[in-house]
């Protein structure tokens, strides 16, 4: 059982379990799915700077709060505990391709010959990091949400909005993956 | 409703709905914590179904496998599902409350904002759920992107009247 436990999760373990949340947040709080909202709590509770977008009672929120510090007890537990000593196995292309940029550390579930406390010294480490986590954390507010709020909570809702948000996301990560990228990590 | 947020401010409202606390009951602060629960539940899927890793986010944006598609379909398909159910049964809370949900307006923002941030979610390989659990599995310097992207939602406030929506 712990063996199995331990293997990478299949899709259709994983999905279903994540698409249980929608339900499991409303049944239990009237709460809706969604995480990105989390960092404007953060904002608001921090650092609201007078802004109007952040003048509002966070402490209504702070469940949110819980739910992401959950995600983050979560990870700890299961990188703990139920880790997987395999190397990630990806497919075989994308292995040639990040051969070409020096990735061929597999041990962890980030590449950590790019990603370190080191590479922010360099103009590529901003790029994948700073920068990165800028245009996810502006993004993800201009567009009123993320994966979690838009492409599952919203699609779950059938709304039509969140459908333009999702197809926007994956239209953005397609140019990013194929087009830019490759000339950052270069 | 319960917020501070003035009715008046429209996009205020329909932007950032997703986020508010619909429910009227006061309750004391460790009621939060089943939330607490179900986000580790929900951290342990994403780290054992390999969501917060950088790799697989590459595969999925190069269509080199079906795992992540397979995953958002999935959870689309049984979160439409439960939806369906609670609203033709009416189904409660646990304490007895109406479900609510929200009607999502549409406004160009969906568009640019999910533009931008579908190029950040290629290039950190996680979305902001993901960036939680990593620094939880240890991979510290994320910290650094989770920082980032709060320094991102702040910029958003200070200049979402200048910007279109």
């Amino acid at each position: 059982m712990i063996d199995w436990i331990k293997q990478p999760w299949p899709w259709y373990v994983a999905g279903p379990l994540i698409g249980l949340t929608v339900p499991a947040l409303l049944l239990i709080g009237n709460k809706r799915f969604g995480i990105s909202s989390s960092l404007r709590h953060i904002c608001a509770a921090c650092f609201p700077a007078n802004i109007h977008y952040f003048k509002y009672d966070w402490k209504k929120e702070i469940w949110n709060l819980f739910f992401v510090g959950g995600i983050f007890l979560g990870g700890l537990i299961a990188a703990q505990l139920l880790a997987n000593p395999q190397p990630i196995q990806v497919n075989s292309a994308l292995v040639s391709e990040l051969k070409g940029y020096g990735i061929s550390d597999y041990s962890k579930l980030i590449p950590t010959e790019i990603f370190n406390w080191e590479s922010l010294l360099h103009i590529k480490g901003w790029l994948l990091m700073v920068f990165g986590g800028f245009l996810v954390g502006f993004g993800t507010r201009y567009a009123g949400g993320c994966t979690s709020g838009h492409s599952i909570t919203g699609l779950s809702n059938l709304q039509w909005p969140s459908l333009v948000a999702t197809i926007c996301f994956m239209a953005g990560g397609f140019i990013m993956a194929n087009l830019i990228l490759p000339i950052i990590l270069r | 409703m319960s917020t501070n947020i003035p009715e008046n401010d429209f996009e205020l409202r329909s932007l950032d709905a997703t986020c508010l606390n619909e429910s009227e009951l006061v309750h004391p602060y460790w009621y939060n914590l089943k939330y607490l629960i179900v986000g580790i539940l929900f951290g342990i899927v994403f780290v054992k179904a390999e969501i917060i890793s950088w790799f697989r986010i590459q595969e999925m944006f190069r269509l080199q496998s079906f795992h992540m598609y397979g995953v958002i379909g999935s959870a689309v398909v049984v979160g439409a599902i439960s939806v369906f159910l609670i609203k033709k049964f009416k189904i409660k809370t646990i304490y007895g409350e109406p479900i609510h949900f929200e009607v999502k307006t549409f406004n160009i923002g969906q568009v640019y904002g999910g533009l931008l941030f579908g190029l950040g979610w290629a290039i950190t390989g996680a979305c902001p759920g993901p960036l939680f659990a990593q620094i939880g599995t240890g991979i510290t310097v994320t910290i650094v992107t989770l920082l980032s992207a709060i320094a991102g939602t702040w910029v958003y406030g200070l200049v979402r009247n200048k910007i279109p929506h």
